[in-house]
C-alpha cells in the first residue's frame, strides 16, 4: 500500500483494525488471497489429483443428466373454500405489534397465502414510524425455528394441555384453601395490559400470592433515579428533533435503550443535512464502551464508569455555577460542554444510560430541569399499566422470591416466560433455589435451561401465531393479532393464567377481546356512533388503539435535591452491556442475529472480553488469547478482543451468550456472562482479576473482509469546513464523464434509470439494513467456520473504519451494497453472460446461467459479489421453508449472487402502474434496506427524473461515488459525512482535536 | 527398420477423425431433438388428473369465461385454480350423483384440497405474472392455445425460453384488443374490419405502452 493510497487528499488516514495500522504485509496478504483458506487445496499436489479427478466426474455426469432430465411432476392444491379476501399470489399485510422488554414496537407483518414471510414497521406507531431494528426483523425467523418447543411435557415425557390444566387445577385448589400462600408468580417485563390484569386479578383472588418480576435487563435504576428525582416513576421521552445539543452519559440512545427506532428517526433528521444544514446538531458522548452512538459524536471521551459519574457531577456543578472550577484533566472538555448547554436553554438535552446508578438519574433529571428542557426536549409519561411492579426493584423481586423458595414457601411456582436461571446474578444461585419449589411450571419458546429444571414445560405460542396486545414504552398499545395458527399448538400466558385463575377453556381473543371491552375502548373511544366492533377492527387494522397514546407532559415536582456524585475506586472494572444482536440471549438460537456482524467489533457467533489497545498491552494479551476473568471468586474463561476506543483498564463482556440450551444455532456459542453478574455488580465492578490461560479461541470477525485497500471510502469534514469550500467532496472527480471514452460499448436506456444513494452523515450503523436485506432475498447463514472464510452472503454490509489514534479514534460507517456500476467490471469477465446490464441501470444476476467461475467477483472493485461456496440453504427443514421469500430465487450451491435493488420489488410495482397505464411514482418503490432504515438514511428511485428524491441528493456537493476514480461510475453513491464539532475544542488547524484527552 | 504402424493405420484414423466429427454432429443433433421433443416438453401430452375435467365442454359447450374459474388472472401472477366450492356451485346441482366428480364431493366434504397435475410448469427461477400479460393485450390462446377444442388439457407451446423471447422481442406479432383477450379463436382478419395481426399489434403495442423486455430481470430475479 503506497502513502498515496492510505492517506487520502484530505490528509486522513482510515484503518479498519489494529492489524493493518501496525502491521500491514500480514494484512496486504489477507486482502490479495480474497478467499484466504482455499489456497492450499490447490497447491498440494495430492489434493489437487484428487480434485481434477472429482472435477472430470462430475462433468461427466452433468452432462449426462443436463439432456436427459424431464421436468418433475408437480401438483396445485387450490382451496376447498377459498378465505376471505386471499387472491393466491398476492401477498396481504397486516397490523401487529412485536412485544418485548424494551417495549412494544408497531409492525406490518406480509403475509403469502397464510405465512407470514416479512416483518415492516408500522408507519403509524409512534415507536416503529415505519422502521424497525435488526432484532424486529429477525423476529420472523425466530417463529420458524425448527428448534423451538413442540409439545408440553412433565419432566420430559410428553403430556397433553388437559393433563396440565388437571394438574394445575389441583394445586389451586390446594392454594385456594390457603389463601395462595405458596403461590408465586415470575414473569418477565409485562407490555401486555391484558396479562397484566390477570395476574392483578389472580393476585386478588389469592392474596396471599406474590408476583415477582424479573428483566436482566431492566430499567431499575431509571425508576429510582426517577423517583429519587421526581417522587414518581415515569419514563422520559425525548423529542431529539427539537435538540441542537446532546450530551449523552453511557446513554446508548441510538441504539439499544427503548424507542431506539424513534430515536434514531429524529437525531438524523437533525443530522443529515436534508432539513437545512444549520439547524446540525451537535453531540457529546461520555461512555465506557464503544457504542453506535458515541461512534456518531462530534466529541466523544471514553472513562471508566466510575469516572463517568465523576464528570457527571462536575457539568452539573458547572451548569449551577460557570465559575466552579472541576478538578482534573478534563476540566476543559467538561467546562466547554458545560457552556454549549448553558447557551442553548430549552433546546438541549441531556441523557443517561441504565447502566448509570440511580443518583445520577436523577442528576440528570434535576440538570434537565435546570437547563429548561423539561416540556421542550424531554416530557415525563406515566409508566404504562403492569410494566413494572409498583415500588419493587426488580433485582430485589428476584432476590426476595429466592429467599421464598429456600425457605420452602412456596408450593407452585409459575414462570411465565423468560429464563431465569440462565439470566438471573450469580449470587442468587437462582437454579439451586428452584429446586426447593414442589411444583414448578414454566411457560417458553424453547425447552431451555429453566424448563430444564422444571416439572412441567408449556410450550408458548410465538407472538405471530396468538393474540394479545403490547405496550411500548410512550403508552401506544397495539393489539397483537395472530399472522398464522399456532404452528405447534402452543399456548400464551394469557391462557395459563386464566386457566389458574380457575377460568380455562377462554381463547386469547375472548381474552384481549373482553379486556378491551370492558375498557375505554369500549365505553368512550372513538367519537362516533360506531359501536365497539368497529373501534376494534379500526384498532386491528391501524395496529394502534389510538386512545393509548399520552404524549402530553406529566405534571411533577420540580426536582430540588442536587445530589453529589464522586468516582468509585479505581482498578480494572468490568462492564456488563445486553449484546448488541442476541439482547440478554433470548435470542440466541437465531441465526441471522448471530452472523449479523456486531456494531464496532464486527464480530459474529460470539462475545469476547473487550479491552483497549492500552490495557491489552499492559496485560500482554493479544487478539483471541483466552483469559480467565475473576470477579469475587466466580470465574470464567474468555476470549479477548481489543477494541479502539474503550476506556483503558476496562474489561467489557456482553450478556446472553453461553447457552447450553438455546437449540442448534446457540448452544456453545461464547461464554455466560451472568456467571459475574451479581446483584451489587449489575453493569460494572471493580476489582477484576485477568489471568492468561495460553489457549487461543479462534473467532469469527468480518471487519477485514472485502477491502478496498483504503482509497479514502469515507469522506468527512467539519461543518465549518464544508461551508467554506462547498467542493470540498468532489476532489477526486477527475475522471471520465458520461460521454466519454469507454470501452464498454453504451448501454440501451429504458423508461427508468434506478440509482440510489447513501447518506453517511445520517447512518448509524444499526444493521436493521443487513437484517432486512438478508430477510426479503432469502440470504443463509454460513455459520461461524465460513465467516472466518470470508463467505458471509450477506449482500449489503456495513463497513467500518477508525481514524486517528487507537486509544481514542473516530469510526465512520459505511453501508456497502453492489453499487450497480454502468461500466460494471464484473460484467465483461463473466464467460457465460449470467451478469448482464439492464437497460435501467441494473447490474444483473440470473443465477441459472452462472456456472461459478467467480471471476466477477474477482474483477469487482467494491468486493460486494457473494458465491454459494457450498448448499448454504437448508433445503431439508420444512418449517424454515415457509419463511422464504416466494418472489426471490433460492440460490443453490455453486452460484455467484449479490444486491439486485430489490428488482422483485421494482417489477412488482412497475405490474401494478403499468395495469394503471402510469409510470412509478417517486417513493412508491422502496428497496427493503431503504424501507426499513430508522435513519432514513438510504434513497432509492430514478436518478433521470430531475424531481425525484434520489436526484436531489445525487445534485448535493456532498455527494460522491466510492472509488469512482476508476470509472466505474457507480449508481449507488454516498453523501460525504459532517461533523459539527464545538469549535472551542479544536486546535488551531480547524481539524478535530486529538478528541478529549 | 520395418514400419511401425500397419498402412491400413492411416484409412482407420482418417475414418476415426471424420467419424468422430460425424458422431458428435449426430450425437448433438439427437440431443437437440430429444430436448425439444413432447417427451421432455410435454407439449400436446394430455396430463391425467384426479377428474377428468373438460375444458372443450365448459368453455365451448357451455360458454363459461375463463375468468369464472380463473379469478386472480387479471389481478395476481397467478391466474388461479378454482377452490372446490366454485365447482361445487354447480355441481351440487348438475350431476351431483356423477361418480367421476366423487373427487370433488370428497373434498368439499373434507375440506382438503383436489391435487390437480399442473400442465403449465414453469421453472422455479422463472417469475411469470399473468395480471400484465393479460391487461397489455396477450390473449389466453396466445399461450394457452385453443383450450375451448381441449377434451383433456395440454400443453400448447413448450414454454423453453426460446419461445418466451419470440414474443418479448416482437409483441406485436401477438397483441389483440384487450377486450378479446378471453376470445378464444380471436383472428384480427375475421374481423367486420379487417387487419392484418401486424398492423394491429403495431398499433396496440403503442397504445397499450408494450414494449420489448428482454432484461433478465424481468423473468429472473
Amino acid at each position: 500500500m503506497s502513502e498515496a493510497e492510505t492517506t487520502s487528499a484530505s490528509g486522513r488516514e482510515l484503518w479498519k483494525s489494529l492489524a493493518q495500522r501496525e502491521n500491514p504485509d500480514p494484512f496486504e496478504e489477507f486482502v490479495r488471497r480474497e478467499y484466504p483458506s482455499q489456497i492450499h487445496k490447490f497447491m498440494d499436489p495430492p489434493e489437487r489429483r484428487e480434485f481434477l479427478k472429482l472435477m472430470g466426474a462430475s462433468l461427466a455426469l452433468a452432462g449426462v443428466s443436463a439432456s436427459c432430465t424431464r421436468q418433475p411432476k408437480e401438483t396445485i392444491l387450490p382451496y376447498a373454500k377459498s378465505p376471505e379476501s386471499t387472491i393466491p399470489g398476492k401477498p396481504l399485510y397486516f397490523a401487529t405489534s412485536m412485544p418485548w422488554s424494551r417495549g412494544a414496537i408497531g409492525i406490518l407483518v406480509e403475509s403469502h397465502e397464510g405465512r407470514p414471510t416479512k416483518i415492516e414497521g408500522n408507519p403509524d406507531h409512534p415507536a416503529s414510524l415505519g422502521a424497525t431494528d435488526a432484532i424486529t426483523q429477525a423476529a420472523i425467523l425466530g417463529l420458524y425455528d425448527p428448534d423451538r418447543s413442540k409439545a408440553i411435557k412433565y419432566r420430559g415425557a410428553i403430556r397433553t394441555w388437559d393433563d396440565f390444566l388437571t394438574t394445575l387445577k389441583q394445586a389451586m385448589t390446594t392454594q385456594a384453601a390457603k389463601k395462595g400462600a405458596g403461590l408465586r408468580i415470575l414473569t418477565e417485563t409485562v407490555t401486555s395490559p391484558t396479562l397484566a390484569l390477570q395476574i392483578s386479578y389472580l393476585v386478588r383472588k389469592y392474596p396471599e400470592a406474590v408476583w415477582h418480576q424479573w428483566e436482566p435487563i431492566g430499567r431499575s435504576n431509571e425508576q429510582d433515579g426517577a423517583i429519587a428525582a421526581l417522587g414518581a416513576d415515569v419514563t422520559s421521552e425525548h423529542h431529539l428533533d427539537k435538540a441542537d445539543v446532546i450530551v449523552s452519559f453511557d446513554a446508548d440512545f441510538l441504539a439499544s435503550a427503548p424507542h431506539c427506532v424513534r430515536a434514531t428517526r429524529e437525531f438524523a433528521r437533525r443530522r443529515s443535512g436534508r432539513e437545512s444544514a444549520a439547524s446540525m446538531n451537535r453531540l457529546y458522548v461520555v461512555e465506557s464502551t464503544p457504542t453506535l452512538t458515541g461512534a456518531m459524536a462530534d466529541h466523544r471521551l471514553s472513562l471508566k464508569p466510575s469516572e463517568i459519574v465523576e464528570q457527571l457531577q462536575h457539568l452539573s456543578d458547572l451548569i449551577h455555577d460557570a465559575t466552579h472550577i472541576p478538578s482534573g484533566p478534563l476540566s476543559p472538555w467538561i467546562r466547554a460542554v458545560a457552556k454549549d448547554l448553558s447557551s442553548h436553554r430549552g433546546g438541549s438535552l441531556v441523557l443517561c444510560g441504565e447502566s448509570l446508578p440511580a443518583e445520577a438519574h436523577a442528576l440528570v433529571h434535576e440538570l434537565n430541569d435546570v437547563l429548561g428542557n423539561v416540556g421542550q426536549t424531554v416530557d415525563y409519561a406515566e409508566i404504562p399499566p403492569g410494566q413494572l411492579l409498583e415500588n419493587l426493584e426488580p433485582s430485589q423481586s428476584l432476590v426476595s422470591l429466592a429467599e421464598a423458595l429456600r425457605t420452602e414457601k412456596v408450593d407452585l411456582l409459575l414462570i411465565l416466560g423468560g429464563n431465569p436461571v440462565q439470566t438471573a446474578p450469580a449470587d442468587i444461585e437462582f437454579a439451586s433455589a428452584l429446586a426447593k419449589a414442589r411444583l414448578r411450571i414454566h411457560l417458553s419458546l424453547y425447552e431451555d435451561e429453566t424448563s430444564d429444571l422444571s416439572d412441567w414445560h408449556v410450550n408458548e405460542a410465538h407472538f405471530l401465531e396468538a393474540w394479545s396486545d403490547a405496550c411500548s414504552r410512550d403508552g401506544t398499545v397495539g393489539i397483537i393479532q395472530p399472522l398464522i395458527a399456532p404452528l405447534y399448538g402452543g399456548k400464551t400466558a394469557h391462557e395459563v393464567v386464566a386457566a389458574a385463575a380457575d377460568e380455562g377453556g377462554v381463547s386469547g381473543y375472548e381474552l384481549v377481546r373482553s379486556q378491551w371491552r370492558g375498557s375505554e375502548l369500549g365505553e368512550q373511544g372513538f367519537e362516533g356512533p360506531q359501536g365497539f366492533e368497529s373501534r376494534w377492527r379500526r384498532s386491528l387494522h391501524d395496529g394502534l388503539i389510538a386512545l393509548t397514546t399520552r404524549p402530553t407532559p406529566f405534571g411533577l415536582a420540580r426536582p430540588s435535591a442536587r445530589q453529589s456524585l464522586h468516582a468509585l475506586p479505581g482498578g480494572l472494572e468490568l462492564v456488563f452491556r445486553p449484546d448488541p444482536t442476541i439482547w440478554d440471549g433470548r435470542f440466541a438460537n437465531n441465526g441471522w442475529l448471530q452472523e449479523l456482524p456486531k456494531p464496532i467489533t464486527k464480530l459474529t457467533w460470539d462475545n469476547t472480553a473487550q479491552v483497549s489497545p492500552a490495557t491489552a498491552a499492559r496485560l500482554g494479551v493479544e487478539n483471541e488469547d483466552v483469559v480467565e476473568l475473576e470477579l469475587d471468586g466466580r470465574k470464567v474463561r474468555a476470549p479477548i478482543w481489543i477494541v479502539p476506543g474503550q476506556a483503558d483498564e476496562t474489561v467489557v463482556v456482553h450478556l446472553g451468550y453461553g447457552r447450553t440450551k438455546a437449540g442448534r444455532v446457540g448452544n456453545g456459542a461464547g461464554f455466560n456472562a451472568y456467571a459475574l453478574r451479581t446483584t451489587k455488580a449489575m453493569w460494572s465492578a471493580s476489582g477484576l482479576k485477568v489471568t492468561k490461560t495460553g489457549d487461543k479461541q479462534k473467532l469469527s470477525c468480518t471487519q477485514e473482509h472485502d477491502n478496498m485497500e483504503g482509497r479514502e471510502p469515507v469522506r468527512v469534514a467539519t461543518i465549518d469546513r464544508f461551508r467554506k469550500e462547498p467542493g470540498l467532496f468532489r476532489a477526486h472527480e477527475g475522471h471520465e464523464k458520461e460521454g466519454g471514452t469507454s470501452l464498454h460499448a453504451p448501454h440501451a436506456k429504458g423508461d427508468y434509470s434506478w440509482g440510489m444513494v447513501i447518506d453517511l452523515n445520517a447512518c448509524t450503523a444499526c444493521g436493521a439494513c443487513v437484517a432486512a436485506c438478508q430477510a426479503e432475498n432469502n440470504s443463509p447463514i454460513v455459520g461461524r467456520e465460513e465467516v472466518r472464510r470470508g463467505r458471509e452472503m450477506h449482500w449489503i454490509r456495513v463497513d467500518r473504519y477508525f481514524e486517528g489514534e487507537p486509544s481514542h479514534p473516530e469510526v465512520h460507517h459505511q453501508p456497502v451494497p453492489c453499487m450497480h456500476c454502468e461500466n460494471a467490471p464484473c460484467e465483461l469477465v463473466c464467460p457465460v453472460g449470467a451478469t448482464t446490464h439492464s437497460d435501467e441501470g441494473l447490474n444483473e444476476m440470473a443465477y441459472n446461467r452462472c456456472v461459478g467461475t467467480r471471476y466477477c467477483s474477482n474483477n469487482c472493485p467494491y468486493k460486494v459479489r457473494r458465491f454459494n461456496f457450498f448448499l448454504f440453504q437448508d433445503f431439508e427443514t420444512e418449517v424454515t421453508k415457509l419463511q422464504r421469500n416466494p418472489d426471490v430465487s433460492i440460490r443453490s450451491r455453486g452460484v455467484m449472487e449479490k444486491c439486485t435493488y430489490c428488482v422483485q420489488r421494482i417489477q412488482e410495482t412497475r405490474i401494478h402502474a403499468e395495469k394503471e397505464g402510469r409510470k412509478i411514482v417517486d417513493g412508491e418503490m422502496r428497496t427493503a434496506c431503504q424501507q426499513v432504515c430508522p435513519a432514513e438514511a438510504i434513497v432509492f428511485g430514478d436518478i433521470a427524473d430531475p424531481k425525484s428524491a434520489v436526484a436531489k441528493q445525487k445534485s448535493d456537493p456532498r455527494n460522491y461515488g466510492l472509488l469512482e476514480e476508476l470509472n466505474t461510475r457507480p449508481r449507488t453513491t454516498y453523501l460525504a459525512k459532517l461533523k459539527n464539532p464545538n469549535p472551542e475544542l479544536l486546535d488551531g488547524t480547524g481539524e478535530l482535536e486529538g478528541k478529549s484527552r | 527398420m520395418s514400419q511401425v504402424f500397419h498402412p491400413s493405420t492411416n484409412t482407420l484414423s482418417k475414418v476415426t477423425i471424420f467419424g468422430g466429427v460425424f458422431f458428435l454432429g449426430a450425437v448433438a443433433w439427437a440431443a437437440n431433438e430429444i430436448f425439444r421433443a413432447p417427451w421432455i416438453t410435454e407439449v400436446n401430452v394430455a396430463r391425467e388428473q384426479p377428474v377428468p375435467f373438460s375444458h372443450k365442454h365448459h368453455v365451448q359447450g357451455l360458454g363459461i369465461d375463463c375468468r369464472f374459474c380463473h379469478t386472480g388472472v387479471e389481478d395476481s401472477s397467478f391466474a388461479g385454480i378454482p377452490a372446490t366450492k366454485t365447482c361445487m356451485g354447480c355441481h351440487s346441482q348438475v350431476w351431483k350423483d356423477a361418480p367421476v366428480l366423487e373427487p370433488v364431493r370428497e373434498s368439499w366434504r373434507t375440506d382438503r384440497s383436489i391435487e390437480w397435475t399442473r400442465v403449465h410448469d414453469l421453472p422455479d427461477f422463472v417469475y411469470f405474472d399473468h395480471s400484465i400479460h393479460v391487461s397489455k393485450g396477450v390473449g389466453c390462446e396466445s399461450c394457452h392455445g385453443r383450450v375451448d377444442e381441449m377434451p383433456l388439457t395440454w400443453r400448447e407451446h413448450s414454454l423453453n425460453m426460446e419461445w418466451c423471447l419470440a414474443c418479448h422481442r416482437d409483441p406485436a406479432a401477438q397483441l389483440r384488443p384487450r377486450d378479446e383477450v378471453f376470445t378464444m379463436g380471436w383472428d384480427p382478419e375475421k374481423q367486420a374490419s379487417p387487419v392484418s395481426q401486424r398492423e394491429l399489434g403495431e398499433e396496440l403495442a403503442r397504445e397499450y405502452h408494450v414494449k420489448k423486455l428482454t432484461n433478465c430481470s424481468t423473468c429472473h430475479r
